[in-house]
């Protein structure tokens, strides 16, 4: 048997007390192959990919290099050995040519002349198929290309391993395709390539052997001709998981949110939303599908008033009456002071003035309709900040992106953290904890929330324990609108079935949900109808019974004119 | 595949984050690390100070003057208790803008200002007489308004340029302590034209307060001290439910901890830090009146003496827990007297005992580390076996 090019033994990595990122890892890589390390969000592939190319440290284990053993403790070293890794996210210097960001940072004793550095990285390229002008600035560059810059660089170092962490998440199908073609042709020249993907689809097609890993260990090593797909998920998830999300059938849908023609420029300038209309139904889950930042994230941001967009209009429909808000909320000083611009008035057609009259008879006068809101008077959530919504009396909740940037705070508990809504309610200066802390409890106890207390930082948490924390808060308000953007992201497949049954069960209350979501096989399995996002524009929408993943494919990635990038 | 006798190198050590240790360690290696302080400045001593050296048996007496610096007699007592009280008053001051992470390094200043504006009332209002003496009781209250409006002016100006423009409230904050200094030097120029530079110091305080000074044994100073004191516990106290119970101190720490989840839940973020900062100037301006108004009715450009500086370190040292910082403020008063003792027991500069100071807060800030990360050494080398 020849000796491999990489082996690691029982590597095991910790961080903290509890949690074990790897546990007693063993690996083997062979020369000129190409392995796949396949596994969930969050199994411990990228740590322990890290481990060998020296951002981290084994707590344990060890590490061979053709059969030798080897330590690393930086990058450096891992250079050294030929180790080199492209991770998931670039780092590259943008004002520097593809060319100097090669070289940067290899060792000052061989100081490389720039135009020798240049016909190098041309020659490499010509010899694996990249193409690549190495005096082209990364500011310039497409993801692809740095992308390819980043696998020259380690290329040119030397490195006979070659590590990619996630690289297809950010490319187009063509460019993936085009990758794939070159790791076959450097894993023919000699070189072992281990690539880190979830994707199952990409590891049929590009490796020669899958290690499958879950929660931290290594669950099986198969080689890809021998195997097939629904083997690898079963590796992958350690049972046969039932691919049904449940759908219930919707609810009496009518129009709650209605959205027209919004446009949105971000203060860089840049033109994120354009012209975009949807209504949204109660009772009835809405995907949103689309390439990552092609204006989701905005949108859901124009509606929960975070963001102002530039024209158009956000209309609430009121269930109750099913008409739109005009004024249905109950605080007597926005009655008087709607009432002295002259927007009440009495069945007959007078005006009202309500000059020296007292709270109580105010309440009755509204309580009782004796006197009416302006018809054509709509209230429009455009330009209305998040707290204004809420006091127009809309019902609106936000599961947002940033889970623990946005929608939570990091450093309290979950008590604390869920009276971040509501800590208003109620007069007086104190805030009332006895509340927030009981619905704390009871979600813990109802969505089997994993905290040692009620106090711990809620940072400390794993993300499927604060995506829970999370959407239970903003469901627990009973909203009439929720808007979820990418609620299952990182989260491993049961909480992911918990949070989409959380969506479906407010469907079912008649509540509009909003999906923002990026696995089509998801938005086809549980949402209503998908609508597609493409560079600002709604390109289609589509009925999630019925539609296929090409022509969401298609409505995702046709351009028209403006070219669709999801790169920063 | 043949063994090779090379003996791997793990890192001698690395370091590693760690989570939730246990409180009662926390505070076991706080303390040690104060003692280790403690010890190493009589090290220092001992290399630095000549009568050390010929007399090493006086080392006792070295580590003596830091009790004497508290407990010497009824003078050092109150004197310790009122310094403590000053200290804790501005970093009480400092928690609320500090827990919005508004780095306010302007206490300062503020408090300079609010020093300045209750002299300043008692200067052009008090009876002639009282014009560079004494601070006339009835003065009292005029005097702590305009303490705590300047004070508030003080910290409301950077906080109106953060909320409008963001700009960057640490230069801002700071900038404003030399704007106060300088704005001293000229009201003691107009005030004390024989270039003085100082409004005359009053020995003579009366009792503001009667009744406490039955408390005090009578005593006239100590019955200002006592007021001083009991005012900033009160304070303390008050700031501390202010932050952990109130609906304004709940949405401060929201606004500190992250503006966007702050915007998310509708915070008004500009209100926020301009109410908060208005209320930490305003609390500065109160360690001015406490100053200015009842200690010694006098003012200078030295009037806070580097306190709104080292109130940072004392809130800092404490966590932003107004309970804790009455620790932490007593400590560092407590090392201060000290070293003064020092300086005059052993007949040296005064900058000396200033090195021991860092010293010890070297050791004790230093123990942070070991509270929150984990140093993992090799625990020996292997045997290489393929």
């Amino acid at each position: 048997m020849p000796t491999p090019a990489l082996e690691l033994k029982n590597i095991t990595k910790r961080f903290g007390h509890k949690v074990v990122a790897n546990k007693n890892v063993s690996l083997t890589l062979n020369h000129g192959e190409v392995l796949a390390i396949l596994g969930e969000n969050g199994c411990g592939k990228t740590t322990l990919m890290n481990m060998v190319a020296g951002i981290y440290y084994p707590d344990d284990g060890r590490i061979f290099i053709n059969g030798h053993e080897a330590v690393i403790r930086s990058p450096r070293d891992a250079f050294e050995h030929g180790i080199g890794m492209i991770h998931q996210h670039f780092k590259l210097v943008d004002i520097f040519t593809a060319a100097e960001n090669v070289v940067l940072g290899v060792h000052a004793g061989k100081k490389d002349n720039l135009k020798d550095v240049n016909s190098r990285v041309s020659e490499i390229a010509a010899k694996y198929g990249f193409s690549i002008d190495p005096k082209k600035k990364i500011y310039d560059m497409s993801v692809s290309e740095k992308q390819t810059v980043e696998i020259i660089k380690v290329l040119y170092r030397g490195a006979d391993i070659l590590i990619l962490d996630e690289p297809t998440a950010v490319l187009t199908l063509q460019e993936i395709k085009r990758l794939f073609e070159i790791l076959r042709r450097m894993a023919a020249d000699g070189k072992s390539i281990i690539i880190i993907t979830h994707k199952l689809n990409e590891v049929m097609e590009v490796s020669d052997r899958v290690t499958v890993m879950r929660k931290g260990e290594n669950v099986g090593v198969v080689n890809t001709a021998e195997t097939s797909e629904a083997e690898l998920t079963n590796m992958m998830v350690g049972r046969q998981i039932s691919l049904n999300i449940k759908r219930s059938e919707p609810v009496d849908p009518k129009p709650r949110i209605i959205v027209e023609h919004l446009d949105y420029t971000n203060p860089e300038g840049v033109k994120i939303l354009k012209d975009v209309s949807f209504t949204a139904r109660g009772g009835e889950m809405l995907g949103i599908a689309g390439i990552a930042g092609s204006g989701q994230r905005e949108m859901l941001e124009c509606i929960a008033g975070l963001i102002r967009p530039q024209t158009g209009t956000i209309t609430f429909i009121n269930p109750k009456e099913n008409k739109p808000v005009t004024f249905f909320h109950k605080k007597i000083s926005q009655v008087r002071r709607l009432a002295a611009q002259g927007k009440f008035h009495y069945p007959d057609g007078t005006r009202v003035s309500l000059k020296g009259m007292s709270r109580k008879s105010v309440r009755k006068l509204v309580r009782d309709e004796q006197i009416l809101f302006d018809e054509n008077e709509i209230m429009p959530l455009r330009d209305k900040t998040p707290l204004e919504i809420r006091e127009l009396g809309v019902k609106l909740s936000f599961v947002p992106e940033d889970r623990l940037g946005m929608g939570l705070v990091g450093s309290i508990g979950i008590a604390d953290n869920m009276m971040l809504r509501s800590y208003r309610k109620g007069r007086g200066v104190f805030v009332n904890r006895s509340k927030p802390k009981k619905l704390g409890q009871t979600l813990i106890k109802k969505l089997g929330i994993i905290t040692p207390s009620i106090r711990t930082p809620v940072r400390r948490l794993s993300g499927g324990n604060v995506q829970k924390v999370l959407v239970g808060r903003e469901i627990s308000s009973s909203p009439k609108v929720l808007m979820a953007a990418y609620p299952v992201r990182g989260l491993d497949i049961n909480s992911s079935y918990l949070i989409y049954n959380l969506l479906d069960e407010q469907k079912c209350t008649g509540t509009a949900v909003i999906f923002v979501g990026e696995d089509l096989d998801v938005l086809m399995g549980l949402c209503d109808r998908i609508m597609v996002i493409n560079s600002g524009r709604i390109t289609g929408t589509v009925d999630a019974r019925t539609a296929d993943k090409e022509t969401l494919g298609y409505l995702m990635t046709k351009t028209q004119g403006d070219k669709a990038d999801g790169s920063n | 595949m043949e063994a090779t006798k090379d003996r791997v190198k793990e890192p001698l050590m690395w370091i590693t984050k760690r989570d939730g240790m246990n409180p009662v360690f926390i505070w076991l290696i706080r303390v040690l690390a104060f003692v280790c302080g403690m010890l190493a400045c009589g090290l220092i001593a001992f290399a630095l100070i000549e009568q050390l050296r010929d007399e090493p048996s006086r080392i006792t007496e070295f580590y003596k003057c830091f009790i004497d610096g508290v407990v010497k007699n009824d003078d050092m007592k109150w004197t310790f208790a009122k310094d403590v009280a000053i200290l804790l008053c501005i970093s009480v001051a400092l928690t609320p803008a500090f827990r919005m992470r508004f780095w306010n390094t302007g206490a300062e200043g503020q408090t300079l200002v609010g020093v300045l504006a209750a002299v300043g009332v008692n200067f052009y209002l008090g009876e002639p007489y009282a014009r560079s003496h004494v601070a006339d009781a009835r003065l009292l209250a005029p005097m702590l308004v305009a303490a705590l409006l300047a004070g508030a002016l003080w910290a409301l100006i950077p906080a109106l340029f953060k909320a409008k423009w963001n700009t960057n409230e640490t230069l801002f904050t700071l900038m404003m302590n030399y704007v106060a200094i300088h704005l001293v030097s000229f009201c003691l120029a107009e005030w004390v034209p024989n270039g003085s530079n100082t409004i005359s110091i009053n020995d003579d305080m009366p009792t503001l307060f009667n009744g406490l000074a039955a408390v005090a044994k009578k005593n006239h100073k100590y019955s200002n001290y006592l007021t001083i004191i009991l005012t900033v516990l009160a304070v303390t106290v008050l700031i501390y439910i202010y932050i952990k119970y109130t609906k304004h101190g709940y949405e401060l720490n929201v606004v500190g901890e992250s503006l966007r989840t702050a915007q998310y839940v509708g915070i008004k973020v500009k209100k926020v830090i301009i109410r908060t900062m208005l209320l930490s100037g305003m609390l500065c301006g109160l360690a001015g009146f406490l100053i200015g108004g009842v200690l010694d009715c006098t003012v200078n450009t030295e009037s806070v003496g580097g306190q709104g500086f080292t109130g940072i370190m004392v809130a800092w040292l404490a966590s932003f827990n107004p309970l804790i910082m009455i620790l932490t403020s007593a400590i560092i008063t407590f090392l201060n007297h000290g070293a003064s003792q020092i300086s005059t027991a052993f007949d040296i500069s005064g900058a000396l005992p200033n090195v021991m100071i860092g010293v010890v807060l070297f050791f004790v800030i230093g123990s942070e580390f070991f509270i929150n990360y984990k140093l993992n050494f090799r625990k020996h080398a292997r045997e290489v076996r393929a």
